[in-house]
């Protein structure tokens, strides 16, 4: 059976992440799954144990500071290399910021099929996009290689343990592919709430909290739940919470199993974000905003009132 | 400094956007066609560096030839001039062959940095900047809030889920940006007037040197199969707050046991 590489992506924590362990899980449609590991010495063996577990036969370790200290290229060239050797059925990446460049790179050396934004991989190589703020849904194959970028919350991950056996592979990274010098990694994200894509309860909160401050009452909530705090754009170019947590259009788009809109209207460009999550909640004043329109449950009232009443109902049953 | 800008025209994501029937790809003609958006915030950031360090703007578009009027729009900001690259045979390119004709034009033109956006709204695919990048061999700093550009060195804070990185390269590079780098300005009455006598090239895939077997959808590496609206979301159950708003909520989340 052909081996089909699933590059694995850890947390910030140390831990992989869980959109890796989902494409690992859909990598066994289409093959034998093999993870692999890009990063500073260590790192493969710190993600061995989920690896294996969620069946990845082999682990291929390709490990250098020279990887870790610079942008994107010199992952797609040693992927590229190990394709080369291996000869994979296809090879799949998390559909973040860097597993798109990665796989975009990755592509153009092989003369691939790029598919991001995968929600969806049949037996047959077939995958499911959707597309368009959620509107619409295509189905797309490659003609060759596919390299597919895997949405996080797309397929239950399942456990199916193997061998993982540790692989080293070349880790030299060449000149060329060492323009971007990554000089400093800063960490601004506080708390140790889940990662917004990842997370399977989403709180966000819009332009109705109206400060800052505020937003202690969106994170209150958030872990009670035990999610993640993301923002409309509205709430972000206010200065109420950070852009990384921008859900929507031009932001993240998130699937989780609930997402609470609060304070938030609904326009189109927000509804691109989050429009798939499972259950969707809202809280608003006024009755008529768009966000009704697709919310599962809807409160009309005062997220002032709304909100802390919930919060301590919550402590209540929660003892 | 010359500066190279990648603008793309796209359908408002404003509006109801779909996919043609007969070989799923946008439905452009009936769109309302509009510059995407992060576009305008590399435009924008090329203005201010050649402001201060003086230089080109050249704005770089593969499009129909409807894209023609975002190209207007895009000069009527303020940059120098523009290159369209149209071409029949473009038509239902996937991002790999697209790469590969913006590469092609970015060969004809001096430029010391090139500048776009970090995504377009309607593909959303993300990777253009690093596949040109990639096809032209010099560095490719992506995802910016900020922008230094200080004699032969580029520096970058690169948006990350976590927080950012200092990203930094030498020379000629490819850089893409998000909103958050600046606030773009509006044209003037004066930019607009002067936008429809700036020079603007077009270019064909023969004036490349592009095979017209080497794009378009016939000849990509991904193939659409078909594409269907998704059901709407139905709205469900609506309840005003007469007090007891929060506890009625929890309610919910109990029964859907999230609490
Ligand atoms: C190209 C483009 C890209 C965009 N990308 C994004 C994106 O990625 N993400 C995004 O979110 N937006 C995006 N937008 C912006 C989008 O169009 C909206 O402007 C934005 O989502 C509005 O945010 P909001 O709902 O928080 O604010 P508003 O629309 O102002 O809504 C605030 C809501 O809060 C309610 N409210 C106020 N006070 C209270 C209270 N005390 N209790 C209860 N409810 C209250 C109001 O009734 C209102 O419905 C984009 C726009 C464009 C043009
Ligand atoms: C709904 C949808 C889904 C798609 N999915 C895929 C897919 O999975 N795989 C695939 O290979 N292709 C896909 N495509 C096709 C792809 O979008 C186009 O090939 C497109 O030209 C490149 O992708 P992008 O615009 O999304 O680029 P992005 O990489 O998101 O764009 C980043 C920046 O590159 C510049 N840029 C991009 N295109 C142009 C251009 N034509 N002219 C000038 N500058 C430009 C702009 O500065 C832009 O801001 C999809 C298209 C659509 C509409």
């Amino acid at each position: 059976m052909a081996e089909v590489l699933v590059v694995a992506d850890g947390t910030a924590s140390g831990g992989v992440k869980k959109v890796t362990l989902e494409a690992l899980t859909l990598a066994r449609r289409l093959g034998e799954p093999a993870a692999v590991v890009l990063g500073a010495p260590g790192t493969a063996d710190a993600l061995a144990g989920p690896l294996a577990e969620y069946g990845a036969v082999k682990i291929y370790a390709a490990e250098s500071d020279e990887i870790a200290g610079h942008l994107v290229a010199p992952k797609a060239e040693v992927l590229a290399r190990l394709a080369g050797e291996v000869s994979p059925a296809a090879v799949l990446l998390a559909s973040g910021q860097e597993g798109k460049e990665i796989a975009g790179r990755l592509a153009v050396k092989l003369d691939a099929g790029l598919l991001t934004d995968v929600s969806d991989i049949a037996a047959d190589g077939t995958v499911t996009q959707v597309v368009f703020a959620g509107s619409t849904i295509v189905t797309a194959k490659a003609n060759g290689l596919p390299v597919i970028t895997v949405r996080s919350n797309s397929v239950t991950p399942e456990p199916a343990p193997a061998a993982g056996e540790r692989v080293s592979v070349d880790a030299t990274v060449s000149d060329a592919a060492k323009g971007a010098r990554v000089l400093e990694r800063v960490a601004e994200q506080k708390g140790s709430r889940p990662e917004l894509t990842e997370a399977g309860v989403v709180v966000s909160g819009g332009r109705g909290v109206a400060s800052a401050e505020n937003f202690a009452l969106i994170e209150e909530l958030a872990d009670l739940l035990g999610g993640a705090v993301g923002a409309s754009r509205a709430a972000v170019d206010s200065g109420f919470y950070p852009h990384q947590f921008q859900v929507g259009q031009t932001g993240k788009t998130v699937s989780p199993q609930l997402y609470l809109a609060i304070g938030i209207s609904g326009a189109i460009q927000h509804r691109a974000g989050m429009q798939t999550s499972k259950t969707i909640v809202a809280i608003n004043k006024d009755d008529e905003a768009p966000i009704f329109e697709l919310a599962d449950y809807g409160i009309v009232g005062d997220l002032f009132k709304v909100v802390p009443q919930a919060v301590e109902e919550i402590r209540k049953r929660q003892g | 400094m010359n500066i190279v800008v990648l603008v793309k025209q796209v359908p408002d994501s404003g509006a109801e956007r779909t996919l043609k029937s007969d070989d799923w790809t946008v439905d452009r003609a009936s769109a309302s066609n509009v510059i995407n958006e992060m576009d305008e915030y590399a435009i924008e950031e090329a203005l201010r560096i050649t402001e201060a360090q003086g230089g080109e703007v050249t704005i770089l578009t593969v499009g129909p030839d409807r894209a023609t009027e975002s190209i207007r729009k895009a000069l009527s900001m303020g940059p120098n001039g523009a290159v369209h690259v149209v071409d029949d045979a473009i038509a239902g390119s996937d991002a790999v062959q697209t790469s590969a004709v913006i590469a092609a034009a970015l060969n004809t033109l001096e430029w010391d940095l090139v500048l776009a956006g970090a995504e377009a709204t309607d593909g959303r695919v993300q990777v253009v900047p690093h596949m040109i990048a990639e096809r032209l061999g010099v560095p490719a700093l992506t995802g910016a809030r900020k922008l230094t550009v200080d004699g032969d060195t580029r520096t970058i804070e690169r948006q990350t889920d976590e927080g950012y990185e200092v990203v930094q390269a030498t020379g000629k590079a490819v850089v893409s940006v998000w909103d958050t780098i600046n606030e773009p300005r509006y044209p003037s009455f004066k930019g607009i007037m002067a936008a429809k006598k700036k020079p603007v090239k077009s270019l064909s895939l023969a004036d490349l040197g592009v095979a017209a077997d080497a794009v378009g959808g016939a000849n990509a590496r991904t193939t659409v199969l078909a594409g269907q609206p998704r059901p709407p979301r139905q709205s469900g159950t609506r309840v005003p707050d007469e007090g007891e708003g929060g506890v009625r909520l929890v309610e919910f989340l109990a029964v859907e046991k999230f609490v």
